[in-house]
């Protein structure tokens, strides 16, 4: 009860002070559609088969669920930078030194930020739905679950780990280095089986690939494959192993 | 009653392969009531003791409790009973949010302290007017001047109606104006309230305002304590300057035979002489000098100030621009002091 009094506490603190940057609203909302509005087009004049389908639908279904796993990507990665400079400002010693549950730190945190990715993420699927998606609703809700268990990994990852290094300096490049390739290797812009066999290897290591195929699966109306087996599986552990992971920082003694 | 009692404190920092004591043993009380100023050269392990103190940092050896909780059993109980003000300059600031609303920052801080929200609104409206923050209730933590946000950052330290309130350099980068302010809000905390105050500085003349009693640092480890007058004339003596009109040399003899001076010495304002008990020595001085029938054209009786006290128990001064402490600051750069700090913060 007390921890979720506190986690409660520190979400509506941090969705308030969020709200308070009209310039982030903006953002947030722009930002995701980019990929949708500037690049979709491009995909849907492909020769049919390339993305698996016939139609224009096809592609749609294709590379919607990729942009969905690339905000996920993106936007929980990136949070740690905010605590960063709320570290600087004395504001996390400041938590630490009253009674509130040190853990309710972080998952105040993340629950705001998933909040804010699953707003984003409709805001996406309805924008695709105007450019010519066409997925089942059941299927669009699974993929914001999918969304809701990368996010909870990644950001709490993200935090712990900015937390850690305590510099942008040095928070930035490592965000880079490791998300630019995972999402080069989970084929959200292109399916991986164009590529040639030792691409399609590596990205077995790509967690989100599975993810990915699962949802992809989905908007194609099939649930109940080995496809959404392994993405389930893949996106709960994920989830649970950057939870834990990301705890530990957050219940050190020491910080 | 002590509401502070710490044993043999000490915490050491591993960092690349390199183990550093920042605090070697700290034994200390402070008692109920009191405002107590915890002094030290840079580097000496001030806010390290501090940070141990507050729960924010384990010991590696020692025992303390503090407001009747145990420090290393019962954290969280010290967590309940203490406010923590952080210092606001350096690599981290005092804890309030630029764009948070003033009257946010006090409600989010007694529900931290699970007050509730009704307890929390009232005791936010009391510490506004306590803290001549009335009014700014509504205004972003960033449009504050310096001295307004520090009344802020020290509100949200007593929002929860601590036993004891930790200050860390409380009025650094004050103007002197907002400092002397800051000092009779941190008096009335204990005439009115009967909070204990523990609190660093960087400023002799806070300690020697402010604080009933001064414990000394160095080293990591706890050197002296007293009040300032304490220190001043069990560490110093009292000085006293004189010129003679001719005869010095006499004047110097006559006067380094006398059991109450510790010490002449002769320069060009005369000479000056280390006494003890300044102003009960100074008449039968006179008489000394006026028997053997030297004329004094001028005398001054100064007390020691508390960087005296410092300088005599550290060898370094307090004052930051000093170039004595600017030697000293070299000389822990050569021993690999800074490295303190990073490691301090890096756990």
């Amino acid at each position: 009860m007390i921890f979720i009094h506190d986690t409660l506490l520190v979400f509506r603190r941090q969705a308030r002070l969020l709200l308070r940057e009209p310039a982030y609203i903006v953002i947030a909302m722009v930002q995701p559609l980019l990929f949708l509005i500037l690049f979709g087009p491009l995909l849907t004049r492909l020769p049919a088969g390339t993305l698996g389908g016939a139609t224009t639908t096809d592609a749609w279904r294709f590379f919607v669920p990729g942009l969905l796993i690339q905000l996920g990507l993106f936007g929980s990665t990136f949070v740690g930078f905010a605590i960063i400079s709320d570290w600087r400002a004395g504001i996390i010693e400041r938590f630490r030194v009253t009674p509130v549950s040190r853990l309710a730190i972080l998952s105040g945190r993340v629950l705001r930020d998933v909040c804010t990715l699953v707003l984003q993420a409709i805001l996406l699927v309805l924008v695709g739905v105007a450019f010519g998606l066409r997925a089942p609703l059941p299927a669009i809700v699974v993929s914001l679950g999918f969304i809701v268990l990368v996010a909870i990994g990644l950001a709490s990852v993200s935090y712990s780990v900015a937390l850690l290094l305590k510099s942008e300096d040095a928070f930035a490049p490592l965000i880079n280095t490791v998300v630019v390739p995972l999402m080069l290797l989970s084929g959200i812009m292109l399916p991986l089986s164009l590529g040639p066999g030792w691409l399609q290897g590596i990205a077995r290591v790509s967690p989100f690939r599975y993810i990915i195929d699962a949802m992809r699966s989905a908007y194609a109306g099939h649930y109940w494959n080995s496809l959404m087996a392994e993405g389930v599986a893949v996106a709960v552990g994920l989830a649970a192993v950057c939870l834990v992971l990301g705890s530990r920082a957050f219940l050190k003694e020491n910080a | 009653m002590p509401i502070i009692e710490a044993s043999g404190l000490a915490r050491t920092f591993k960092s690349r392969k390199r183990v550093v004591h920042a605090v070697r043993g700290v034994d200390l009380t402070v008692d109920e009531g009191e405002i107590v100023g915890f002094l030290g050269p840079n580097g000496a392990g001030k806010t390290t003791t501090l940070r141990m103190l507050t729960t924010l940092l384990r010991p590696t050896e020692g025992r303390a409790t503090v407001a009747g909780a145990d420090l290393l059993k019962d954290p969280l109980g010290v967590r309940r009973r203490i406010g923590f003000v952080p210092q606001a300059i350096g690599q981290t600031m005092g804890g309030t949010d630029n764009q948070a609303k003033v009257i946010e920052e006090l409600h989010d801080q007694a529900a931290l302290y699970r007050i509730a929200a009704a307890d929390g609104a009232r005791r936010a409206d009391l510490l506004l007017r306590q803290l001549d923050l009335s009014g700014l209730g509504d205004r972003l933590v960033k449009t504050l001047s310096g001295g307004q946000r520090r009344r802020l950052e020290i509100a949200l330290g007593l929002v929860h109606e601590p036993q004891v309130v930790f200050l860390d350099e409380p009025t650094t980068g004050l103007d002197p104006q907002s400092r002397s302010n800051l000092w009779g809000h941190i008096r009335r905390l204990r005439s009115e309230l009967g909070t204990t105050v523990f609190l660093t500085t960087h400023y002799l003349e806070e300690a020697d305002a402010l604080c009933d009693r001064v414990i000394i640092i160095d080293n990591g480890v706890t050197v002296a304590t007293g009040t300032p007058d304490e220190l001043k004339r069990h560490v110093s003596g009292d000085v006293v300057t004189l010129k003679v009109s001719g005869q010095a040399a006499q004047a110097s003899t006559l006067l380094a035979a006398q059991p109450v001076v510790r010490d002449v010495a002769e320069s060009d304002e005369g000479l000056r002489l280390t006494v003890e008990h300044g102003e009960e020595a100074l008449p039968a001085l006179l008489r000394v000098l006026d028997g053997a029938g030297i004329t004094i054209s001028s005398i001054s009786l100064s007390r020691p100030t508390l960087d005296d006290v410092f300088l005599t128990l550290t060898g370094r001064s307090l004052r930051d621009d000093s170039p004595s402490s600017a030697a000293s600051r070299d000389a822990a750069g050569a021993t690999g002091q800074p490295d303190l700090a990073a490691a301090a913060s890096g756990e």
